[in-house]
C-alpha cells in the first residue's frame, strides 16, 4: 500500500483559483440582486450559492480526491435535505387547491 | 516498518484505512449538520413563501455592506484553513500554526462584525420579543401598499424574519466559536509536535468542519441580506 497510502496534495495554485472563483461569485450574487427578476431572484441567488458550495466541497474539502464512499456520504446529506425541502414546499404550495368539503 | 506505523491505531490495517475512516466519520457528522441547519432553512423557505413582502421589507434593514464584507472574510478564512491542512500534509509545522492563527483572526473579525450588526438591530428595536417595534412606512416608496403589507399583523411577519435571522446567524456564530475552540486545541497539539506528514487527522477534520461553516454562511448571506435589493 505504498503509492496508494499517500494523500493527494493539491498545488497551491488550485486553492488560489478556487478562492478567486468564490470571490467572483460573491460579487456576482450581490450585483445580480440589484435587478428585479421577480421570483427568479431567489432562484439565481440559490444557484450561485450552490455553485460556491460545490467548489468548496470539491476542492477545499478534498472530495474530488477522496474515496467514493466519502463522495457518497457528502452527497447523501444534501440529497436528503433537498427531499425534505421539496416535499415540505410541495405540501405548502398546494394547500387550498382543493375546496374544503362541507361538514355533514 | 515506516515511522508512520507509530500513529496507526491497532484496529486499522493501514494509515490509508485509518485516514479514510476519520474522513468518513467526519462526513457523517457533517451530513447530520446539514439536517440540523436544513430544518432551519426549510422553516425559512415556508415562511418566505407565505410572507414574501414582509421578508423583503425586513431584509431591507440588514446591511448588505457588512454581510458582503463578512462573506469575503469567511471565504478568506476558508482559504487559510485549506492552506493549514496543506501545510500539515507537507509536514510544515510552522506554517500549520501560522495559517491557523490567520484563520482564527479572520473568524474574530467575522464575529466582531456580527456583534456590531446585532447591536445595531438592538438599538433599532428589531430584536424579536416584547421590545420588538416595527411600523411600516407606507409614505416612503420602500413599502408598497398591498394585501400583504396592509395585513394587521404585518409587523409580526417582519418580526418572524428577524427570528429566523437571529436563530440562523446565532447558530452559525455558535459553530464558529466551537471552531475557534478546536483551533486552539490544534495549536496546542502542533506546538507539542504531535503532527507529522503521516498523522495530521485533527487538522484535516477541523478543516472539514470549518469549510462546512463557510458553506452555511454562503447560503445565509443571499437568503437573509439579498432578498430585496432591486
Amino acid at each position: 500500500m505504498s503509492d496508494h497510502a499517500e494523500p493527494h496534495i493539491a498545488p497551491l495554485k488550485t486553492y488560489l483559483n478556487v478562492f478567486a472563483a468564490l470571490m467572483v461569485l460573491t460579487v456576482l450574487t450581490v450585483w445580480v440582486a440589484l435587478f428585479d427578476l421577480g421570483p427568479f431572484n431567489v432562484v439565481v441567488a440559490v444557484t450561485i450559492a450552490t455553485v460556491k458550495a460545490y467548489i468548496v466541497i470539491l476542492y477545499f474539502m478534498h472530495v474530488k480526491y477522496s474515496a467514493k464512499i466519502i463522495w457518497l456520504t457528502a452527497a447523501a446529506g444534501f440529497v436528503w435535505f433537498i427531499l425534505m425541502l421539496a416535499l415540505t414546499l410541495a405540501d405548502f404550495a398546494t394547500r387550498g387547491w382543493l375546496p374544503i368539503p362541507e361538514p355533514w | 516498518m515506516a515511522d508512520g506505523q507509530s500513529h496507526l491505531a491497532h484496529h486499522f490495517d493501514s494509515m490509508e484505512q485509518q485516514r479514510e475512516s476519520s474522513s468518513l466519520g467526519m462526513w457523517l457528522f457533517l451530513a447530520q449538520e446539514v439536517m440540523f441547519f436544513g430544518g432551519l432553512f426549510v422553516a425559512y423557505a415556508i415562511y418566505r413563501f407565505k410572507y414574501p413582502e414582509a421578508f423583503a421589507v425586513a431584509s431591507g434593514y440588514l446591511s448588505v455592506g457588512w454581510g458582503a464584507f463578512n462573506t469575503v472574510v469567511l471565504i478568506c478564512s476558508s482559504l487559510t484553513m485549506a492552506l493549514a491542512v496543506r501545510a500539515a500534509q507537507l509536514g510544515d509545522k510552522k506554517k500549520i500554526i501560522q495559517y491557523i492563527v490567520a484563520t482564527m483572526l479572520l473568524a474574530c473579525v467575522f464575529l466582531g462584525v456580527k456583534g456590531v450588526e446585532y447591536t445595531e438591530k438592538y438599538h433599532h428595536d428589531l430584536v424579536p420579543g416584547p421590545a420588538f417595534q416595527y411600523v411600516p412606512d407606507f409614505d416612503a416608496y420602500t413599502v408598497p401598499v398591498t394585501a400583504e403589507t396592509a395585513h394587521p399583523n404585518f409587523a409580526g411577519h417582519v418580526q418572524l424574519f428577524y427570528s429566523f435571522y437571529f436563530v440562523m446567524t446565532g447558530m452559525h456564530a455558535l459553530h464558529m466559536v466551537i471552531g475557534l475552540g478546536l483551533m486552539i486545541w490544534l495549536i496546542v497539539k502542533a506546538l507539542r509536535g504531535r503532527f507529522s506528514r503521516e498523522y495530521y487527522a485533527p487538522v484535516e477534520m477541523t478543516g472539514l468542519y470549518w469549510h462546512f461553516v463557510d458553506i452555511v454562511w454562503i447560503f445565509l448571506f443571499p437568503l437573509l441580506y439579498l432578498v430585496w435589493r432591486h
